[in-house]
């Protein structure tokens, strides 16, 4: 049994120029212990996707599983019993923290919504600074008195609290200084072999998905184009998208930068108010043809062992 | 103006901001030289004094606080710290432009592309607003904008953010200046259009040889951009090198621990990054000797007391640090 | 790790940097002590005659601020005064905080149709003109203070309610209140305990402006005779000295002095308040 399965899942917004479907039918599963990085452009309904596991938008379609159990018929209680499976870590340190909550409050929310008793909680807080990396003394204090990878420190204690077996990691380190970032990835990194958590890891950054991931989902406009292992897709990525956006990722070695033949993807994003017919990327997609401009394609096993959405691959 | 003259010589700049908290040394004595069709990247954290640099070269700091306090930038062989403003205005934008990070908040909302293009035209040439109209018409294919004729009539918050800049782009070297300066220019912009960005930049450049400094956080984008780097750290310029020099055998502990930390796509995945312990220091809490010294795994006991100079351990190289010049 | 100052002490800091408030500030405390400790001062009934009608100030040393037309020591009834006024003030401003905070949480928080029955309703109080509507309601419910305080309440609400939802629209889709729902907490909790405290310090400036005005719609009211008439309100005193306005104006002059005083250090505070609070002022 995988820990989180999606089948089908649409998230819809009605928006003064219409209805914007942010996710269009995403399916997709995943296993204990395992790290999936999800990227794509923005716009491309990734974090609308992590907010919908979370129940924080309106899903309009489609299942999602954890566990097991579906959580759309979910009463409140029930809900909150899942909640402890799985948490979620935000992407702007300076947003995520209550700036009038001490440290030590932020943090023991969760703990206090389960109705953890004061001096257990008190204890758990101490634990759960510790295994992030921060003083004790951290819990009297304000968010203000923090750097921004110290917010996320604490960000992550805070989805830590409960032992959850998932956590949602929403763009956690693209505010982040460079030095900053691999000590946040370094400590998801421990805290996943120490914990055996798993995380849905959102990010638009190709290079610090391929450091942290086991597997890799590619989105397009609400649509999921290609998923599969991170070596796969990075060695012979299928989907004329994937390849376009691995040929962008800019790669922090002057040699290699130099030595790969570059085609740029022309064009931009196509507004999500309204995609173009069939499938989204065919306006910019270098093997368009006449059917990908009628018939959307579906996720289906590809030649490198992944599953790609295309009719050409 | 002697013919011979660098496109722009910055010689021992200094930056302060004055604050209630008390004095900064946002730039500590930055020295610099950009050469014809050149690329120099300035890379650091945030805090590291590299947008201030920039707006310092553009004479374009707020101030209060920041103010230039000593060195010179010699823009074509001429200082121009000492300038009044007014001669500044005929400068910028003329001999020298500049690219922001954010495209959207960086054009006038409520005016037309065209007539913002067309404004700086009429401002720094003697074209009439006619020719200006042409000229915009031609910046606009030269910049890459889809369907550009239709464009002109478009307001910025009609385009995308990659169009966006390639409209800030086409105002920067509308009167070809000599100097661009790039201060994270596709930092706000998803990774294709990133492409899309860096390979037209390059591509002007080459064209009309310009000088170009390019600020970014991001050494992939330096990787694909730069000719040379310098790498910043709390005001000072710790690390000049080629770029190919810079990322083989960087010598200063910041540059190692920066190019640690960042994962390279393609290369061998390592187990854990290298990554640098600490934070950087607030600029009115730095340390007495090196600045890095508290999360440097190199330090010695020289560092804490004494401010390394920059020394040149290797041709074209600039390095300060006590442990990489002893070897 | 940065070290920064206790924020209260930096709240005290930021304030007191502002000379007109500080100014402010102690008169107003001046005032609150007198209302305090009025009878400390004057143990006597302020309303007893106690001397002869209309003596000028300085006239008896017995009375600094002279008497008036009925020989009443109007010092006393100043300082007495004192405490009506600021207690209308202060009353009408909580009632009118407390229906406007209120409000505008709901409005700004849940949005849709609350938001926009909330709003349509604040309009409407807004397009009848505020005196006249304090005047209707006391007439209909009759003269006596808690009508006075709750009608004064009920017409400075929307500033408030607008204020408190405009920072609710801003602060509900942060990521910090995501967490909380992400965490299944109820939204009345959310409101109050994680929203609320944000969103206070713009809220607390207005409704230091509010009491000012309450008390300037105070004393309108009773100037224009329809006052408690069991309580010696400054208003009062100046509706009282109307007849003798062209021989002894002092009578109205006196109390209405110590309005405008108390008014424009209230705003005084509001804006040492408004600076204190406003974070973007910060560090400049």
């Amino acid at each position: 049994m995988s820990l989180l399965s999606l089948r089908d899942v649409r998230v819809q917004f009605n928006t003064a120029g219409g209805v914007v479907r942010a996710v269009n039918g995403v399916s997709l599963d995943l296993a204990v212990g395992e790290t999936l990085g999800l990227v794509g452009e923005s716009g491309c309904g990734k974090s609308t996707l992590g907010k919908a596991i979370m129940k924080l938008v309106p899903v309009a379609g489609g299942e999602i599983v954890v566990e097991g159990v579906d959580i759309a018929p979910l009463n409140r209680e029930q809900l909150t019993e899942m909640r402890r499976k799985v948490q979620m870590i935000f992407q702007d340190p300076y947003g995520s923290l209550n700036p009038r909550s001490t440290v030590g409050r932020s943090v023991a929310q969760p703990l206090v919504l389960a109705g953890w008793k004061a001096d257990a909680t008190a204890e758990r807080v101490e634990t759960l600074l510790r295994w992030v990396g921060l003083p004790s003394d951290a819990k009297q204090r304000y968010p203000h008195e923090f750097s921004g990878g110290q917010r996320q420190r604490i960000g992550i204690a805070r989805a830590l609290a409960l032992s959850p077996k998932l956590i949602i990691c929403d763009e956690p380190v693209s505010a982040l200084d460079v030095s900053v970032r691999a000590q946040v990835i370094n400590l998801l990194e421990d805290l996943k072999s120490q914990f055996g958590v798993s995380y849905l890891f959102i990010s638009h950054d190709l290079s610090v998905v391929e450091h942290i991931a086991d597997r890799v989902a590619v989105m397009y406009l609400g649509m999921l184009f290609e998923i599969g292992g991170r070596d796969q897709i990075w060695k012979s990525p299928q989907h004329p998208y994937t390849k376009a956006l691995l040929a962008a990722a800019p790669i922090a070695n002057p040699k290699l930068a130099r030595a790969r033949q570059r085609t740029v993807l022309q064009g931009e994003l196509p507004s999500p108010l309204n995609p173009p017919p069939g499938c989204p990327f065919n306006s910019r997609c270098p093997m368009a043809q006449d059917r990908c401009r009628v018939e959307k394609p579906v996720l289906r096993p590809v030649s490198n062992g992944a599953q790609a959405a295309c009719h050409f691959v | 103006m002697g013919g011979s003259a660098l496109p722009l010589e910055i010689t021992d700049l200094r930056t302060t901001l004055f604050t209630r908290r008390g004095e900064m040394k946002a730039v500590d004595g930055l020295s610099l030289t950009v050469g014809a069709g050149e690329t120099v990247a300035l890379v650091g954290e945030s805090g590291c004094g590299k947008s201030l640099s920039a707006l310092s070269i553009m004479r374009l700091l707020p101030d209060p606080p920041a103010r230039i306090v000593g060195g010179q930038v010699k823009l074509n062989g001429r200082d121009i710290v000492p300038l009044p403003e007014e001669t500044m205005l005929g400068i910028r934008g003329k001999e020298i432009g500049m690219i922001f990070q954010d495209p959207l908040s960086s054009l006038n909302p409520v005016a037309t592309v065209e007539k913002q293009i067309v404004e700086v035209l009429m401002t720094h040439t003697e074209l009439g607003r006619g020719q200006a109209r042409v000229r915009a018409h031609e910046l606009l294919e030269l910049v890459g904008m889809p369907d550009a004729a239709r464009r002109l009539d478009a307001y910025p918050h009609q385009l995308s953010g990659g169009m966006c800049q390639r409209v800030i782009i086409a105002m920067a070297i509308a009167c070809s200046p000599s100097v661009l300066i790039a201060d994270e220019p596709t930092t706000a912009l998803d990774v294709t259009v990133q492409a899309q960005v860096l390979a037209l930049l390059k591509k002007l450049q080459a064209d009309a040889g310009m000088a170009m400094i390019f600020i970014t956080h991001d050494l992939g984008v330096v990787a694909e951009t730069a000719d040379r780097v310098v790498v910043m750290y709390a005001g000072r310029k710790v690390e000049e090198a080629s770029v190919d020099e810079l990322f083989e055998s960087p010598l200063h502990p910041y540059t190692v621990g920066l190019i640690g930390a960042t994962p390279t796509p393609g290369a061998a995945r390592a187990e854990r990054l290298a990554d640098i312990p600490g934070m950087v220091p607030p600029l009115n809490a730095l340390p007495q000797g090196c600045a890095f010294a508290p999360r440097c795994k190199r330090v010695m006991d020289r560092c804490l007391t004494e401010k390394p100079n920059l020394t040149v351990p290797g041709a074209g190289r600039l390095v300060a640090c006590f442990a990489a010049e002893g070897g | 790790m940065q070290r920064f100052e206790f924020p209260r002490f930096e709240f005290v800091g930021r304030f007191a940097r502002n000379r007109g408030a500080l100014v402010g500030a102690c008169l107003i405390l001046v005032v609150a002590l007198m209302a305090i400790f009025a009878s400390v001062f004057f143990p006597t009934d302020p309303l007893r005659i106690v001397g002869l009608p209309e003596l000028w100030p300085g006239e008896d040393p017995e009375f600094p601020l002279g008497t008036d037309s009925l020989g009443r020591d109007i010092l006393s009834m100043i300082v007495h005064g004192a405490r009506a006024t600021l207690l209308i003030g202060l009353f009408a401003s909580a009632v009118a905080t407390i229906i406007g905070v209120g409000v505008g949480a709901i409005a700004g928080y849940f949005g849709g149709w609350v938001d926009e029955v909330s709003m349509r309703a604040a309009e409407l109080f807004q397009t009848i003109p505020n005196l006249i509507f304090v005047l209707t309601i006391v007439v209909i419910l009759g003269s006596t203070l808690t009508n006075i305080v709750i009608a004064i309440g009920i017409v400075s609400w929307t500033p408030i309610a607008r204020m408190t939802r405009a920072e609710f629209l801003s602060l509900r889709d942060r990521e910090f209140v995501q967490a909380c729902r992400s965490m299944g907490m109820s939204d009345f909790r959310i409101i109050v305990s994680e929203i609320l405290p944000n969103a206070l310090p713009p809220v607390i400036v207005l409704s230091s402006l509010v009491v000012a005005g309450a008390i300037l719609f105070e004393s309108a009211v009773s100037f224009l005779g329809l006052g408690d008439p069991n309580v010696a309100s400054w208003g009062r005193l100046v509706g009282d000295g109307r007849q003798l306005i062209r021989s002894s104006w002092y009578i109205c002059a006196i109390p209405g002095i110590a309005i405008m005083i108390t008014v424009l250090c209230l705003n005084l505070v509001g804006d040492g308040l408004n600076d204190a609070l406003n974070p973007k002022l910060r560090d400049r």
